[in-house]
């Protein structure tokens, strides 16, 4: 499958990555090649075989839903850019 | 003198344990070593103060007795970890200037029984790649060149720092972490011992996610005893990882008899690839005869889905990374864009995602994206993990038809030269994984272990693979392949 350039610049929006315009073209023959590579998996069959979630048939342990944990303002917001009065600070969001 | 880095952690345990050295005579050489070997590349936030205190606290536990084995060994760890007020950026600019405020289960396991950390190492931005090469630090260089050739060449990736700083004998050993091949891969690039367990067997919380579903930390070693030990150390079940197994750690190391009489070794038939380097077929060989000679049953085996394993790896792998990489966003860690007059959230993300993540991370973050979209994700995300399942399979035949190990090759080629593969297409970087990201994709443990040399000089690998949950067995087998090696060879010292 080719990926156009179009495809490209949309996946990049998808993944919140700016890609400028002079960019897009290497990078959709990128991605061309890597999908030319996984479409191998087209000549399996695979009729009738459950997606695996996970590789050891465990279910996931569950704990007591009770507060483990918590009162660490200061400790989650240590390593953030921009944080004012106790918040995480972002450019304005809504007009 | 930089004699007492080259121990092994059992000698450096027996010899501490009979009062013959201490850990704060080895951390001090190791602090030497690593002060004089820049060059390598391999140690990129150093924490000589830190190390020095763990060592004297080290020093009264062995005095008085009863210690873990893995008290007062100093250790290199990997970039990827999250160390308590310790820079922790998984090699990626994105993480510039994070210092957790927490430990991750392993290192605090690791620290909790005495072992002292010298510092942190190099990588491949976000662990991924295969040769150390997208690391924002700068590449790590391998100890090893080949003969009458002075080109720079690769560790390997992704755990590329950990290989070059035990291969360089700068620590006595280090952590890694193995997504599709990132600790046997560099371990065979260098010459040294590298174990992915069972996944499940080792806590991943407060290591830096890139595959949730295929990652899995282990050690990286000077031998295999050295990895049944530090293997015990980092194991068990732990409360904060959902997908910890909650089942007792064995010990490891009482496993190590060398005796193999009488269990089976299968021999994959899709592993002998079209183009294989003669050296690695003769090498390949070469293991299967001294498993042989030891006692052990060798049979021929089909694992018929390991063609589809590389392509499988590369929808899933990007697809659990796009997902876990969605954390960076330049609000709560990190990196974030200086942004222009105007610009709102949106541009704020995408200005901080482009300049925090390097090429490789963005190709596969978009990768991805994609394969995760309205309208591909059944055709290539469920196929992906319908292919995997067959993967499984596969191994859970062999295994049932009574195979205990499988020998296969580590890696399609000795260490190659930094830049080599710059002109490359990204799917020839991946296949260096070709051998190893089966292991990852059915669960299993898998061991990378030195054999030989090819014409150059460099050092080879033999991966053996084993039933889940079944490490000390599959130790045990390499500690016989091990021993029937000899495998002596070290880097001749340039740096």
């Amino acid at each position: 499958m080719s990926i156009d350039i179009e495809t490209a610049r949309r996946v990049a929006k998808l993944a919140r990555i700016k890609v400028e315009d002079d960019a897009l073209p290497a990078l959709a023959s990128e991605f061309s090649a890597i999908l030319g590579f996984i479409e191998q998996l087209n000549e399996v069959d695979v009729e009738g075989v459950e997606p695996m979630t996970s590789v050891t048939p465990q279910r996931l342990m569950r704990r007591a839903d009770v507060v483990t944990d918590g009162n660490q303002q200061e400790a989650v917001l240590k390593n953030a850019p921009d944080s004012r009065e106790g918040f995480f600070a972002v450019p304005k969001v809504v007009e | 003198m930089t004699e007492l880095s080259k121990l092994t952690i059992a000698g450096a345990r027996d010899a501490m344990r009979k009062g013959e050295t201490s850990s704060a005579e080895i951390t001090a050489d190791c602090l030497s070593a690593i002060a004089g070997a820049d060059a390598l590349g391999a140690f990129v936030h150093h924490t000589p103060d830190i190390a020095k205190d763990q060592a004297a606290a080290a020093d009264v536990r062995i005095k008085a007795g009863d210690a873990p084995d893995m008290c007062g060994i100093p250790l290199g760890i990997k970039d990827l970890f999250c160390t308590k007020g310790v820079p922790s950026q998984a090699a990626s600019r994105i993480l510039e200037g994070f210092k957790p405020e927490y430990e991750s289960t392993i290192t605090s396991k690791l620290f909790g029984s005495g072992a002292v950390m010298l510092g942190k190492l190099n990588m491949d931005e976000f662990a991924m790649g295969s040769s150390n090469e997208t690391s924002v630090y700068g590449n790590a260089v391998n100890p090893w060149k080949r003969a009458g050739d002075d080109a720079p060449l690769t560790p390997g990736g992704s755990s590329g720092g950990s290989a070059s700083a035990v291969a360089a004998d700068l620590c006595l050993a280090a952590t890694g972490t193995d997504t599709g091949g990132s600790i046997r891969q560099p371990a065979a690039f260098v010459g040294i011992t590298g174990l992915k367990p069972t996944y499940g067997r080792v806590s991943r919380w407060g290591i830096v996610a890139f595959a949730s579903s295929l990652d899995q930390a282990g050690p990286m070693t000077k031998d295999v005893r050295d990895a049944a030990i530090m293997l015990g150390a980092m194991s068990g079940h732990d409360p904060l990882d959902s997908t910890s197994a909650d089942l007792a750690v064995p010990d490891f190391e009482a496993a190590l008899t060398g005796d193999i009489r009488g269990k089976t070794i299968g021999i994959p038939k899709e592993y002998r690839m079209d183009g294989m380097p003669a050296e690695i077929e003769k090498l390949w060989e070469d293991g299967t005869t001294m498993l042989k000679d030891a006692g052990a049953n060798i049979a021929e085996i089909t694992l018929p889905h390991t063609k589809y394993a590389l392509p499988a790896y590369y929808v899933i792998a990007p697809a659990e990374a796009s997902s876990n990489l969605a954390r960076y966003d330049g609000v709560r860690f990190g990196h974030r864009a200086k942004l222009a007059a105007g610009d709102g959230i949106t541009e704020m993300y995408e200005k901080t995602r482009a300049e925090g993540f390097g090429p490789e991370v963005q190709r596969r973050v978009m990768v991805g994206t994609y394969v995760l979209s309205a309208g591909f994700y059944d055709a290539y995300y469920n196929r992906a993990r319908r292919v995997r399942a067959l993967i499984k399979q596969d191994f859970d035949k062999v295994f049932a038809d009574g195979v205990d190990a499988i020998l296969t090759p580590a890696t399609p080629s000795a260490a190659f030269g930094l830049g080599e593969m710059t002109n490359a297409n990204p799917i020839q970087m991946y296949l260096n994984d070709v051998f190893t990201v089966t292991v990852n994709l059915a669960g299993l443990p898998g061991i990378a272990v030195p054999i030989g040399q090819d014409a150059q000089g460099l050092p080879l690998g033999l991966q053996l693979i084993g039933r889940p949950w079944e490490e000390g067995d599959l130790l045990n087998v390499a500690y016989s392949l091990e021993q029937s090696a000899g495998f002596v060879a070290k880097p001749t010292k340039w740096w």
